[in-house]
């Protein structure tokens, strides 16, 4: 994939996780926060499916935007053909780890399994 | 009767004292790596008048003291590119720094950073001549300007200002020293290579724009720079690579046409 696509793509996952963060934190501010950490509200959001479905995609959001920044910084610290397949591949492997072990969880808990 | 006083000796002597010139210690990073030799600096002790230059006290160094010192330049006036080095810290051109603006007694010269060191003053340029290469930097036509047709490619005042100040650029590299990015990513292109690049595909009369793109669209290419903008701050003619750079990704990312 071309460069400038992946940058748009990083570029982008920023703006979104930026918004969909923002309404994370005003649902949040909707009652007091020891409240918003209670087990029962805490699994109401993941029964609640609009809620559910924006909290996976903060989660690939963030994991696709974080982990090409990580994938960039350790470009620069070092160059070479392997060592830079190696972090490319590696960094991909590790995004879809998380998203998947994330969207486990979200399922699991919109599922009502425990 | 007019009387012309002669002036008293103690007056005479201070007129001379302000014609002398100063002495500053001119400090030079000294090393030769195919050689094995760790840098070290050798001080020197300079004579220099108000418009003395780096280069002058480093050539005072070389016909006085040591002529052993190695140091590149030509033209001794910031038309050449190569004198460039670190001039108590910062990268400057050193026929075009005056001793006397540095306000210190003890002035420090090393090489660039982010270029491998030949000997002492002298860095290897190869990578920034084979980078400038790269970026192609000539027009690109399929038809020639000698035509018995068109002899010109009509431009107007517009079309030059928009990469005018980027055909300023003399390959001194100071701004590839200067640039944070250079120090860890050796295969980055640097900010003379993507400000070279921006100035052919601002130029209306070039038809290589897809191809120099597709060139700087890479891994280690224009999106690495992190715009800390030191290459514009120490570019000894006024050219703006940072503003070259951020003027590509606006091509890449579909701002500009």
């Amino acid at each position: 994939m071309r460069e400038s696509i992946i940058m748009k793509i990083h570029y982008g996952t920023a703006l979104g996780a930026v918004a969909l963060v923002a309404v994370h934190i005003l649902m949040r501010m909707s009652q007091k926060f020891s409240d918003s950490l209670q087990y029962q509200n805490v699994i109401a959001n993941y029964h609640f499916l609009p809620y559910a479905l924006m909290l996976e995609a903060v989660l690939i959001l963030l994991s696709v935007h974080g982990f090409n920044g990580l994938r960039v910084i350790l470009l620069e610290l070092k160059q070479g053909s392997t060592y830079e397949k190696m972090i490319n591949y590696g960094s991909l492997a590790a995004m879809a780890a998380l998203i998947a072990y994330g969207s486990r969880t979200i399922l699991m808990a919109g599922m009502g399994v425990s | 009767m007019a009387v012309v006083a002669a002036p008293k000796p103690s007056e005479e002597s201070n007129a001379k004292t302000t014609n002398q010139p100063n002495t500053i210690t001119l400090r030079i990073a000294r090393s030769n790596p195919s050689e094995g030799q760790e840098s070290a600096f050798s001080e020197f002790q300079i004579p220099v008048q108000k418009w003395t230059t780096v280069l002058e006290a480093i050539l005072y160094v070389k016909q006085n003291l040591d002529h052993s010192v190695a140091v590149r330049y030509s033209c001794r006036q910031a038309s050449c590119g190569s004198c460039g080095m670190k001039i108590n810290g910062r990268p400057a051109l050193a026929c075009y720094t005056k001793i006397s603006e540095l306000n210190s007694n003890i002035i420090t010269v090393e090489p660039m950073n982010n270029f491998p060191i030949i000997r002492d003053l002298a860095v290897d340029f190869k990578q920034l001549i084979a980078n400038h290469k790269k970026m192609k930097p000539f027009i690109i036509r399929e038809d020639s300007e000698v035509t018995s047709e068109s002899k010109e490619f009509i431009q107007t005042p517009q079309d030059l200002e928009k990469f005018l100040q980027f055909s300023y650029c003399i390959k001194c590299g100071l701004c590839n020293s200067a640039c944070p990015t250079m120090a860890t990513d050796t295969s980055f292109i640097g900010p003379q290579g993507l400000a070279q690049a921006y100035r052919y595909v601002a130029d209306n009369r070039d038809k290589g724009k897809d191809d120099r793109l597709k060139i700087i669209d890479d891994s280690h290419g224009i999106w690495r720079c992190h715009f800390a903008g030191s290459c514009s701050h120490v570019c000894p003619k006024g050219v703006d690579p940072a503003m070259a750079i951020q003027l590509l990704r606006g091509y890449l990312l579909g701002f500009k046409k």
